[in-house]
């Protein structure tokens, strides 16, 4: 079976992504089986590719021979891991996770053991106040280059001038239709819901998280993605509710659903949606045109990281540009830095999914801190969950 | 050594046949001192484990379910009955569990009997065994993996493929109740078999033949006598896998497609989503309530329906 879902996948990085499929966006890591099973533990251990320019910080510490960095699935291109094993000793353990919540909620429970994570702009205030993260120490950040980050989506690493985190890539939160088996040409919310109880009836999934699912189901009434106000979060979960008999699933874990074809419709981050449209063109991404959600999604250093050598070196060689333009080739998430938009192939840059239009980014909306802690919304997403 | 002789033999030792204050008699005492501390220290491992690994996480689950969240989440210290008074948010939860245990646990019951019967009764001797590890087998390999595997199965190039190519199209077996009761009984089905294969096992079969020399047809003697002297085993297997059931998570995220909620998939959701400790806490401690009584039930009954004999069920 697993050989069957791997064919039509010709290159190695999707292979890896195939792995993570099974481990996928939350569903197993949140219950923490992902680290009974070993499953979790991708480690980069086989390749010895060399040829990336040795950075000279690691000659300077002792790095030790572990660490472990949580991320998100199909985020990273695993040859990086291993080449950064080739060249410094250290083998990177890969922790793949859901949702923010469940990366917030494993670091106020201590003892996480990363070194290095990526948590998205809108949870990083909240992880300053709680004083999980540090202010990172720039001076171990020299392939970082501040002037060449596009400003619109680095403000949130930095906290009263300080910067805590520094930027990965950005995205948008939009979903993907298989065109094939719903033709109909859709461009908002409003249809996207609206398909799910008539022709996408039993084959849409939402998200199992918080701020998308709530966020686009206000959507719908053209309210704020991050609206915290009674009177909307009624009119939401009255939708959410109505849709409920109608889903195929409530699961961030879509892109096998979509491969299989057992689902034609999907809530879906940019990066998932151009691997989906790369690998099966019939596959759409669309925005919504009321809006919706764009992220930056940040590196940062918890504070009890218990290999923090480790933690900067890895940070330091993802910011190499030459590092960096790999990993969006394998992830397909539009990248931040100028460095790397002037190594990315033309096609890549003129990919609408990856860059969609001015009009269509305008009435996006960045996450706000607030949905992340909100009881209400955490309340009203169980209510949807199981009705 | 017979039963008289031994009930006097601790009189004879301590008073009457030595004379008091002998050196057999602080012998005596002596060898009973060891005895006692030999026995504490053979329980100490297990009494260490399970006050680390279960009366202390107790204890601070209980702590926590009178607390209340903090504003990011987490716990802050309080004393509040306000977590029990919230119960009810999960009321559906509760209730989706309470029905899926026991339609599960008896859908795993009515697949396993046959199996336990047939291996207890009439597989051939030489081929038990090997069955028996047929049964066992699958479970060396983790349930995540197994469920992991029924997602393939299930899914659109699995089965539905299959009857794609005969002309039924467009079937869909993954993330329905279907499903999900598959995946339960597949998942649980050793926990029942072994039991109920036990119970069968130890079946005088004499009775068999004095039913039927009685008169009574092969039915009734199934479930005037097999049936009735292997319900221990059937209570031992159905409490067991329903108290898993209780809990259970995965197979429904899994197999149901997260639209199916139960108490399980709450709890990890106030703990890894929401962050609502104190709550989750609160029903941790319910649903290990409910687990006791549930136990306690399934005891009495068997008790009763096996004619009062002792049942141990776990």
């Amino acid at each position: 079976m697993s050989k069957s879902y791997r064919d039509g996948l010709p290159i190695s990085p999707e292979k890896f992504v195939d792995q993570l499929m099974r481990l996928k966006r939350g569903s197993i890591s949140r219950r923490d089986f992902l680290g009974l099973t070993g499953l979790g533990v991708a480690t980069a251990v086989m390749a010895r590719e060399l040829g990336i320019m040795p950075t000279p910080a690691f000659a300077a510490e002792n790095l030790g021979d572990r660490m472990s960095i949580a991320t998100w699935p199909n985020y990273h291109d695993p040859q990086t891991f291993e080449n950064f094993k080739a060249e410094t000793g250290v083998a990177v353990e890969v922790n793949v996770f859901g949702s923010n919540e469940e990366m917030l909620a494993k670091l106020q429970a201590g003892g996480s053991g990363w070194s290095l994570f990526v948590p998205t702009n809108y949870t990083i205030s909240t992880y300053k106040k709680l004083g999980i993260i540090e202010p990172l120490d720039m001076a171990k950040l020299g392939n970082f280059d501040a002037s060449k980050e596009d400003a619109r989506f680095t403000a949130e690493g930095t906290i009263d001038g300080t910067i805590y985190a520094v930027p990965k890539n950005w995205g948008t939160t939009g979903f993907a239709v298989n065109t094939k088996k719903l033709a109909k040409p859709m461009s908002s919310w409003k249809e996207f819901w609206d398909t799910a109880m008539a022709e996408g009836d039993g084959r849409t999934m939402v998200h199992d998280y918080q701020l998308t699912t709530i966020g686009n189901a206000l959507k719908y009434y053209g309210y704020s993605f991050n609206s915290l106000k009674q009177d909307e979060l009624a009119k939401a979960e009255e939708l959410l509710l109505k849709v409920k008999p109608h889903l195929f699933a409530v699961s961030s874990d879509y892109q096998p659903s979509m491969r299989a074809g057992d689902a034609w419709m999907t809530m879906c981050w940019t990066n998932d949606g151009a691997q989906l449209h790369r690998d099966i063109p019939e596959i759409a991404y669309v925005l919504g045109k009321e809006g919706g959600e764009i992220w930056t999604d940040f590196y940062a250093i918890p504070k009890d990281a218990p290999n923090k050598p480790a933690g900067y070196a890895l940070l330091n060689y993802l910011m190499n540009p030459k590092v960096a333009v790999k990993e969006h080739l394998a992830n397909g998430a539009p990248s931040i830095d100028a460095r790397v938009n002037a190594l990315l192939p033309k096609e890549v840059m003129d990919n609408p999914i990856l860059y969609p239009a001015a009009d269509l980014l305008k009435p996006l909306e960045f996450g706000a801190a607030a949905t992340l802690t909100d009881p209400g919304r955490a309340e009203l997403m169980a209510r949807f969950k199981s009705a | 050594m017979s039963g008289p002789d031994h009930k006097s033999d601790p009189g004879n030792a301590t008073g009457g046949q030595l004379p008091a204050g002998s050196e057999a008699a602080f012998s005596m005492r002596g060898t009973l001192l060891r005895k006692n501390l030999m026995t504490a220290l053979l329980l100490a491992p297990a009494t260490l484990w399970l006050v680390v690994f279960l009366v202390l996480p107790f204890v601070a689950i209980a702590i926590f379910s009178v607390g209340e969240r903090a504003p990011e989440g987490g716990y802050q210290a309080a004393f509040t009955l306000a977590q029990y008074a919230n119960l009810p948010a999960r009321a559906t939860a509760f209730w989706n569990t309470m029905v899926l245990a026991p339609v599960g646990a008896f859908a795993c019951l009515l697949v396993a009997y046959p199996v336990a019967y047939y291996l207890a009764l009439r597989a051939p001797e030489r081929w038990r065994l090997i069955l028996l590890a047929l049964v066992v087998i699958p479970f060396w390999t983790s349930l995540l993996m197994r469920t992991y595997a029924w997602m393939y199965v299930l899914g659109g190039r699995g089965i539905p493929a299959l009857l794609a190519y005969v002309g039924i199209e467009d079937v869909r077996l993954i993330n329905t109740p279907g499903a999900v009761l598959l995946g339960i009984v597949y998942g649980y089905l050793p926990l029942m078999i072994l039991p109920i294969y036990v119970s069968l096992e130890r079946l005088d079969r004499r009775l068999l033949e004095a039913s039927a020399d009685l008169g009574a047809t092969p039915l009734s003697t199934f479930f005037g006598v097999t049936l009735r002297l292997s319900l221990p085993g059937v209570m031992t297997g159905f409490s067991l896998v329903m108290i898993l059931l209780l809990g259970e998570y995965l197979i429904p995220t899994l197999l149901g497609g997260g639209k199916v909620f139960f108490i399980g998939n709450a709890l990890v959701d106030l703990f890894l989503q929401s962050r609502n400790w104190p709550f989750g806490s609160a029903i941790a401690i319910t649903l290990v309530l409910v687990s006791v009584v549930v136990l306690i039930a399934a005891n009495r009954i068997s008790a009763r329906l096996s004619g009062a004999r002792r049942v141990d069920l776990i």
